[in-house]
């Protein structure tokens, strides 16, 4: 196994089927009475949120504390980061205090593969800018593969604001990875430069990717990393690329609905679909917890080699 | 490897279907017909070793004794000494562990690390009424206070050598091979 989880890139078939199968393990431990192993017992975790993201720093602070680990949070706002101290120095600041793992969002783009090269433990990307977020993609990954039974062949469509999301960054790479095949679909000016050589098809039109979809998997619009009108109107959005009801009557029968949260209803996604039974959307949440479990573990757990 | 010379067949496929046979009629013996009584395998060699042992159990008094896995992985105290080793299925049989009497079985029984792990792990799924130990070979080399209430076979080692258990389920072939300087 790989010291550092920066990028869905990083891990290779064997790699990504192991950190899958060790959630379902992990999962298994969430319906018992002791939700609570002492395998990582001793070793210290630091959650570095220099973004809010109270989903994203729960769901990780339960893996490390199901573990057994001790877990630090550290939130930017408030902290010796507001009074001017660069990320170097919080590195070096952790490198002296001997933490054992680092789990980092960042607004920058590539925050979290610098860091690693200051700090002796593991780095996990927890979210950096417009780049990644790994193991989004992983829970992602293990959602699908517990609701549709296998990978490989499952065609994903990934659709909203392609440009601004890590998590279709991610999830493209991962996906690509474990033998499926992804489709993003997007407004033109939410195609980020260089799609062209991607690993995935991409389409404006979401109606004509819908009938052969196993799998749509919903963005969110990010506001606030936008810098000027990518689109119209929320109105015009919502109309071509929401998904509605009479949308969701186009995908084949068995297919699942997904989105990585928070969503806007109404605009990317109506009420009734996210309701729906097809939705994955909590099912995710849950399964974030297992996946960063099985992430620590497999990053901590053992001697680093 | 070590070399053929240095390999030595300490039991054979007959010599383990009788020792399953034995140890299957000592826990009816000592548990009274085996009632709440459930088999609980460690993984890898374990599971079926404990498979087997409900089957001649079953074949001998016609009792369905309960059998399942227990993986020990996220308890071992070794983890920081090894790369990080994958974690196996955990099975129970339906009925649960509580108030049960709890056999794990086990292939060797060497440092009793791995038994220790096993109990804390079976402290978390819930509250046995009484925990005992089968294992198929006893290398010795203890280091914790644990022993075994039943043994196939006592097998005097040197640290040195190494003891290979294979069984048809998992290897194709039943044997305890010793190997090392022997």
């Amino acid at each position: 196994m790989i010291k550092h989880l920066l990028s869905a890139a990083d891990l290779d078939l064997d790699s990504a089927t192991l950190v899958l199968d060790t959630a379902t393990e992990m999962a298994a431990m969430a319906s018992r009475e002791v939700k609570k192993l002492p395998t990582l017992r001793g070793r210290t975790v630091v959650n570095l949120f220099y973004e809010d993201s109270t989903r994203t720093r729960v769901s990780f602070e339960t893996a490390a504390k199901r573990l057994s680990a001790d877990v630090i949070n550290f939130s930017a706002k408030g902290s010796s980061v507001e009074k001017g101290e660069s990320l170097k120095d919080t590195a070096l600041t952790l490198q002296a205090m001997g933490i054992d793992g680092v789990v980092v969002r960042h607004p920058a783009s590539g925050a979290p593969t610098t860091l690693s090269q200051w700090v002796d433990g593991s780095i996990i990307n927890a979210g950096d800018g417009t780049h990644e977020h790994p193991t989004q993609a992983l829970l992602d990954a293990y959602t699908m593969r517990s609701r549709l039974g296998q990978l490989k062949g499952l065609r994903v469509t990934i659709v909203g604001d392609v440009l601004h999301s890590r998590v279709a960054r991610s999830n493209m790479l991962l996906l690509t990875t474990l033998g499926a095949e992804v489709t993003m679909v997007s407004p033109p000016t939410l195609v980020p430069v260089g799609a062209r050589d991607w690993p995935a098809k991409v389409s404006y039109d979401l109606d004509a990717a819908l009938p052969d979809s196993d799998v749509v998997m919903m963005l969110r619009v990010q506001r606030e990393r936008m810098t000027e009108a990518y689109f119209p109107s929320t109105r015009e959005y919502a109309r071509r690329y929401g998904l509605d009801v009479r949308r969701m009557k186009l995908l084949p029968e068995h297919a699942i609905i997904m989105h990585p949260g928070p969503m806007i209803r109404g605009m990317e996604i109506a009420p009734e679909v996210a309701d729906s039974p097809r939705s994955t959307i909590v099912e995710q949440v849950a399964n974030g917890v297992s996946v960063r479990m099985a992430c620590l573990y497999l990053l901590l757990g053992g001697r680093s080699l | 490897m070590p070399e053929m010379s240095d390999v030595k067949e300490i039991l054979s496929a007959s010599d383990i279907t009788r020792i399953v046979d034995r140890v299957a009629h000592q826990i009816l013996e000592k548990t009274s017909g085996a009632a709440d009584t459930v088999l609980l395998g460690i993984p890898t060699r374990g599971t079926p070793l404990a498979r087997r042992l409900a089957e001649r159990i079953h074949a001998f008094e016609g009792i369905a004794v309960p059998h399942g896995t227990l993986d020990i992985t996220l308890y071992r105290d070794d983890l920081r000494l090894h790369s990080a080793r994958p974690v196996g299925p955990t099975d129970l049989p339906p009925g649960g562990i509580d108030g049960q009497r709890v056999i794990l079985v086990d292939d060797v029984l060497f440092s009793g690390r791995t038994v220790r792990a096993a109990l804390d792990a079976l402290s978390d799924l819930g509250r046995p009424r009484q925990v005992q130990l089968a294992v198929l070979v006893d290398r010795g080399h203890r280091q914790l206070p644990i022993r075994a209430d039943y043994v196939g076979k006592n097998i005097p080692t040197s640290l040195s050598e190494s003891v290979r258990v294979s069984l048809a389920e998992i290897d194709g072939t039943d044997a305890v091979l010793l190997t090392g300087n022997i």
